[in-house]
């Protein structure tokens, strides 16, 4: 199965979150990678969404959403670095 | 949906008139909702061909053989249908006037769609900073946008094409995937630091990261954009 980068995340990142969180910063919690959201290696063939490390292949994110509620578990991302914005 | 237009035997350009579109920078993408009439639905993104405040935007889609959606865009849908649009989307795989660096763009077929609106956007904002287009095709009928790119390219537009089935007549090497060596001759080099661009089927953008990264330009300084397939 082929992945796609994590830019694609951006429209169903909108939904949970109010500021376009592909371009933020974090580290995988399993090799310290430190790369924006964007660069991750994106599988949305499962029935939910996994993001991977690039780095690694580490799990970094799981979204599934059964069309009323979503679940995300980000337990491979150890830090998220969000810019302030003005 | 405004207009469709024919661009390669299996891709073709979509225009949508967005009232109240926000405007959007180049590269950005947005996200197509299809919904069947059992309300089972579908999402997939596609990258915007145009970029500025216009509420009028274009895509380009290529038909997956497999796919859910790119028939429907490609083969059915009509001037004046509806569709649900969500966007403009992604703030990494963009470009933007006020940008200084050299800039090295490299598509795959249908990838040069978020290319083209960066071309575009370089050229409608009067930018001076050196442009490179390397576009691999299948044949010379699979250029997108083919007419336009020929009328923009000049002093700080240069496009290289590759072929990798069938090329032009006259065309002075037989048809070839792209090779390191290729890249390595028609790209800006590592020297220069340019941004550098690259979209197209998964296995294309693989090989080219992976070629740059080993021809000395950074990592942190290539972005990528596959959109799957092979």
């Amino acid at each position: 199965m082929s992945h796609i980068d994590g830019n694609v995340l951006a429209g169903v990142m909108s939904e949970l979150f109010d500021f376009d969180i592909t371009i933020t910063s974090g580290t995988c919690s399993g090799c310290g990678d430190d790369s924006v959201l964007a660069k991750a290696m994106v599988y949305s063939d499962a029935p939910g969404i996994v993001a991977r490390c690039s780095a690694c292949g580490g799990v970094l994110l799981v979204i599934v959403s059964d069309g009323e509620r979503t679940w995300m578990n980000l337990h491979g991302i150890d830090e998220l670095r969000i810019s302030s914005r003005a | 949906m405004a207009a469709t237009r024919t661009e390669t035997p299996t891709g073709r350009s979509i225009v949508l008139d967005v009232p109240g579109w926000p405007g959007n920078i180049a590269g950005q993408h947005v996200d197509v909702r299809l919904t069947a009439p059992d309300g089972y639905t579908a999402v997939r993104s596609y990258s915007l061909a145009t970029a500025g405040d216009a509420e009028q935007v274009q895509l380009g889609v290529d038909r997956l053989p497999d796919g859910e959606v790119s028939p429907y865009l490609v083969d059915e849908v009509r001037a004046g249908d509806q569709l649900e649009v969500r966007g403009p989307l992604g703030g990494w795989f963009v470009w933007r006037p006020s940008d200084t660096q050299p800039v090295q763009l490299i598509g795959g077929g249908s990838g040069i769609v978020p290319l083209i609106a960066m071309i575009r956007s370089h050229a409608d904002s009067g930018s001076t900073v050196p442009f490179r287009l390397l576009y691999s095709v299948r044949t010379p009928h699979d250029v997108f946008f083919a007419d336009e790119l020929a009328a923009l390219a000049g002093p700080h537009l240069s496009i290289t094409f590759v072929y990798t089935r069938v090329t032009p007549p006259g065309w002075d090497a037989p048809p070839a995937r792209l090779t390191k060596e290729v890249l390595a001759a028609s790209v800006l080099p590592a020297f220069d630091d340019p941004s550098v661009f690259v979209c197209g089927p998964t296995g294309f953008v693989e090989s080219v990261a992976s070629w740059l990264v080993q021809l000395g330009h950074e990592p942190s300084r290539i972005k990528t954009e596959r959109f799957g397939g092979n």
